[in-house]
């Protein structure tokens, strides 16, 4: 009778982080779909490349880094970061652009601080902001116009070639200023009502795209309900937003209306899908409504007062830097405690 | 009804308790040999009142704590005593500890017995002295001394007096059936420990998942004032700090205890064992444990007495030893692994799950920590266990211990959901041990510097009042000097100083030559003026010291080589001091080989003479 020696609890029933990592990635896809449907087939082909890549660099950087290969790219988090980029990237983003900003993603961003858990910014974001920042031009003049699979809009082969070998032809009278960007470049100079003319928003609030973010609201809600996520972080987002578009966004012809803020660029998927990401969060509830709501908040005064139309990544990004700070201050009082335990070591022992 | 409050966090794991739920408790017998632990629970372990080779009858005190905290051992059957020695005890360690070793002679003989039949004529210290006197320590967890437990401090006092029913550990069913078989008994035994406290509120808390527990619980309370609270099943509602939020809604304070707030938990075994105490003047020699999990036939719970081994009580359940993978003391969230059958049931012994493999699979390797969270969604006492455990892997013990590292109960709810399959409670336990390490040794290092620096004053005291000494020796000196000289000049002045020089010349000679007489006497090279039967002494007292010497450089010598192979940082200081006790040695031989030669020329020359 060879007995086995382990220390307690000797039952487990864990949802393994390769399970959680697949959730979200299902989770997204009615979002991935949306997009698909509205803005063709560049959202498909960038997810499938930057999970390609991201696979890829994982791989080659565990190899270098003597890491057993399989057991970390099983965890599927290479895979999540990859489709983030690809759901986040412009439809007719150059491959370079988002090669650059995967391998930036897994190498720089995570395997350099030490692989998984070990980031303290998020991963996906950090690509973005790389190429967002180094190609600008890049970055905005090859969005999708909306609503056009349907309706002789480029075919699966035609964006294949415009990805991968920059072919101009027939795509160029399809790309179109994003809806946050069209609004905040015309808005100076032009009523609200006129600015609403323009193509890219439709009938609706900003076309296709509300549908996009009503794909991603039901996949977070997806993910909050199967207790992945809670619903703190995307609370304090959303709710900062909201605050900051009712305290200073009142007047439309001065600034983007909420219904914009909320249902046109990235803000669902940002919310619910990047914002989410535990290794780079706060790690409290408390911290995590004030991690969300710093999100919202930064992405509205980007978005109103900054040089870019939409602002998920740098708004996560600056309170990725936050983090360690919200942490400190927002512990939760433990059971048999007046109050939480404040701050560093030595000071406010309560 | 009862008013409910809900606790934070919590998991529902399997519950598996149906397995040995379905037969009745069953009386596991005699075994060939029976060990009892002297120490059975938290406190001081109790001395042996008995001798090997002695007969005992059951029921008789076999082992007492005479100083510290602890209860007695009784004997569970009449026999012989076999040994006292150290064998394998239960301990997650896996370590030996004293045991009285009792062979049953199959009589079952009891000692003398004097049941109370009305305890409330008795005073109260008279019912907490036959309490202490059975032997009764807690039956649920550590152990700790029930008489004890059931005086709380002076300026406490206990309102609400709970009967921990819950169970809520999968697999575990010993109080479940004990409430169903002997709710008379858990009853009498609570009404007796209700009378000690005097409470003004009663109540068992039992698991909705425990019906005909309830409903025997519920037909033995009636016509009294004991409330059965159902509460949901949730684990760890069974652990006191969540069972008292449930029952009463308040908290326990951090570091404090239930009769902070007015409230007492028993167990359901440790009120039968007061109840048999009482009304049957029986300490407490017998327990109810669960024999479960998928290795045994006949899983199930058994009255077993105190020091049956574990393999006995195995084979009673039918085992097949080569199904068991892993065997679990306690239950699968807080019990510990044994490596050994060999090992007795004590007072605190609920629960051995023999488990197959597939039944507790070995967890997956650990991944790294996400900070998703689970853990602190499932922490019943509102930790961060991420926190905790990043703070604890990477040594931060300071930073863990500020995010209340030690209200941990190691419940291992969060170990249990966590996705990397991170063994979350055993970092937390390190870290305990550690911060634990480190304060004995701070207590110990500022001992040290307290005797460094108490002696230093000292020396430095002493030094000064040499120094003080000295300059009033040197004033002394300088006026008696100054009264001569003045003499002096007066005898001068007197034509007398002439003479007076001679006589102080002639004074100075002698002491001079009283000096060298005592030098002579003392050295060795002297002696030859002196006998031998005054030498002897000399030359045993230079062996003596040359005993010394040796012996002290011995002692150094190993110092310094248990400093080298510790690589201390005294090694130099300690290399210096062999150095000189070498020396010292090397003087003393030196000393006892001249001695010796002075000896001999005496003794050469008296014989000559």
């Amino acid at each position: 009778m060879a007995l086995v020696q382990q220390s307690s609890p000797h039952a487990h029933n864990a949802r393994p982080t390769s399970r959680v990592m697949l959730w979200v990635i299902i989770a997204a896809l009615p979002g991935l779909l949306a997009q698909t449907v509205f803005f063709g087939w560049g959202n498909l082909i960038n997810v499938v490349w930057c999970i390609v890549v991201a696979l890829a660099s994982e791989a080659a950087f565990l190899k270098l880094r003597g890491k057993p290969v399989a057991f970390f790219l099983k965890d599927n988090t290479a895979a999540v970061t990859g489709l983030l980029l690809g759901l986040s990237l412009p439809q007719f983003a150059p491959w370079w652009v988002s090669t650059i900003a995967v391998i930036t993603a897994i190498i720089i961003a995570k395997q350099l601080y030490g692989g998984l858990g070990s980031n303290p910014f998020n991963p996906a974001m950090v690509g973005y902001a790389l190429v967002l920042i180094s190609f600008p031009v890049a970055m905005t003049t090859n969005w999708a116009e909306a609503a056009m699979l349907f309706q002789g809009a480029p075919g699966f082969g035609e964006t294949l070639a415009r990805i991968f070998s920059g072919s101009q032809t027939a795509i160029d009278g399809w790309t179109m200023a994003t809806p946050l960007d069209e609004y905040k470049h015309k808005i100076g100079s032009h009523t609200a009502a006129e600015v609403l003319n323009h193509p890219t928003f439709g009938e609706g609030i900003a076309r296709g795209w509300e549908w996009v973010n009503a794909a991603f609201l039901a996949g977070g809600l997806l993910l909050v309900f199967l207790r992945i996520i809670t619903w703190h972080i995307p609370a304090g987002f959303l709710g900062g937003l909201v605050v900051m578009s009712l305290a200073f966004g009142a007047n439309p012809d001065q600034y983007a209306p909420l219904s914009l803020h909320l249902l046109a660029g990235g803000t669902m998927l940002g919310a619910f899908f990047i914002a989410t990401d535990p290794v780079s969060a706060a790690t409290s509830h408390h911290g995590k409504l004030i991690y969300g709501a710093g999100i919202g908040v930064l992405i509205y005064v980007i978005r109103s007062w900054g040089n870019y139309p939409d602002a998920v990544a740098f708004g996560v990004l600056l309170m990725n830097f936050a983090v360690p700070f919200i942490d400190y201050y927002t512990p939760p009082r433990a059971y048999g405690h007046h109050k939480a335990r404040r701050g560093l070591p030595g000071k406010n022992q309560g | 009804m009862t008013q409910l409050w809900d606790f934070t966090g919590g998991i529902h794991p399997a519950e598996n308790k149906q397995q040995s739920t379905s037969r009745p408790i069953r009386t596991a017998g005699l075994p060939e040999r029976l060990v009892l632990p002297l120490q059975q629970h938290i406190g001081d372990p109790a001395e042996p009142l008995v001798k090997v080779g002695e007969r005992v009858l059951k029921g008789q005190k076999i082992a007492d704590v005479s100083v510290g905290m602890g209860v007695p051992v009784h004997a569970p059957t009449s026999g012989v005593i076999e040994s006292i020695a150290e064998l394998p005890v239960p301990h997650p360690s896996g370590m030996n500890d004293w045991c009285i070793t009792l062979k049953p002679d199959g009589e079952d003989q009891w000692r003398e017995q004097h049941p109370v039949s009305d305890y409330r004529s008795l005073d109260r210290e008279t019912v907490l002295g036959i309490i202490h006197e059975a032997g009764i320590s807690g039956m649920g967890g550590a152990g700790f001394p029930t008489d004890i437990k059931l005086r709380p401090p002076k300026d406490r006092k206990v309102d609400t007096l709970i009967l921990n029913g819950a169970e809520c550990e999968p697999y575990i069913t010993a109080d479940d059936m004990t409430m169903r078989e002997k709710a008379g008994e858990v009853v009498a035994g609570l009404k007796v420990m209700a009378w000690i406290l005097r409470p003004e509120r009663c109540v068992i808390g039992i698991e909705d998942n425990k019906p005909q527990a309830i409903e025997a619980m519920q037909k033995a309370c009636e016509g009294t004032q004991i409330e059965i609270a159902v509460i949901p099943t949730k684990y760890p509602s069974g652990g006191e700090k969540q069972l008292i939020r449930v029952l009463t809604g308040q908290e326990v304070p951090s570091a404090g205890i239930p009769a902070d707030i007015g409230v007492m938990c028993q167990n359901i075994g440790t009120a039968v064992a007061v109840s048999r105490a009482v009304f049957d003047d029986s300490p407490l020699i017998s327990r109810i444990v669960t024999i479960t999990g998928e290795a045994v036939r006949e899983p199930g719970n058994f009255e077993v007495l105190i020091g049956t081994p574990i393999d006995y009580l195995l084979e009673q359940a039918n085992l097949e030893s080569s199904k068991v993978n892993r065997l679990v003391l306690g239950g699968p969230m807080m019990g510990y692994t044994l490596t050994t059958t060999a090992v007795p049931v004590t007072k605190t012994t609920n629960c051995v799950i023999a488990a197959t493999a597939a039944e507790l699979p070995a967890p997956p390797p650990e991944q790294p920590c996400i900070r998703c969270g689970q853990c602190a969604e499932v922490c019943p006492m509102e930790l961060l266990p991420q926190q905790l455990f990043w703070y604890s892997k990477s040594g931060e013990f300071e930073k863990a211990e500020h995010l209340n590292l030690f209200d941990c109960i190691e419940c291992g709810a969060c170990s249990y959901v966590c996705p990397s399959s991170i063994p979350l409670v055993q970092y937390y336990r390190y870290a305990k041990g550690e911060i634990r390490v480190q304060r004995a040794e701070q207590i110990k290092a500022d001992r040290a510097r307290e005797r460094f620096e108490a002696r230093q004053a000292r020396l430095e005291r002493e030094q000064q009042e040499k120094e003080q000494r000295r300059k009033e020796r040197a004033k002394a000196a300088a006026e008696a000097q100054a009264k001569k000289q003045a003499e002096a000049e007066k005898a001068a002045e007197a034509g007398e100083a002439v003479d007076e020089r001679a006589a102080k010349a002639a004074l100075v000679q002698q002491a001079l030559e009283r000096k060298k007489a005592k030098t002579a006497k003392a050295s060795p090279e002297a002696s030859a003026q002196t006998n031998t039967s005054e030498e002897k002494p000399d030359i045993e007292a230079l062996e003596k010291q040359l005993e010394q010497a040796k012996s002290k450089l011995d002692n150094m010598q190993g110092m310094l080589d248990d400093a080298k192979a510790q690589q201390a940082d005294n090694v130099d200081k300690l290399e210096r001091a062999v150095a000189k006790n070498h020396d010292r040695v090397q003087r003393a031989e030196q000393a006892l080989a001249d001695a010796r030669k002075a000896l001999a020329g005496t003794t050469e020359s008296q014989t000559s003479d």
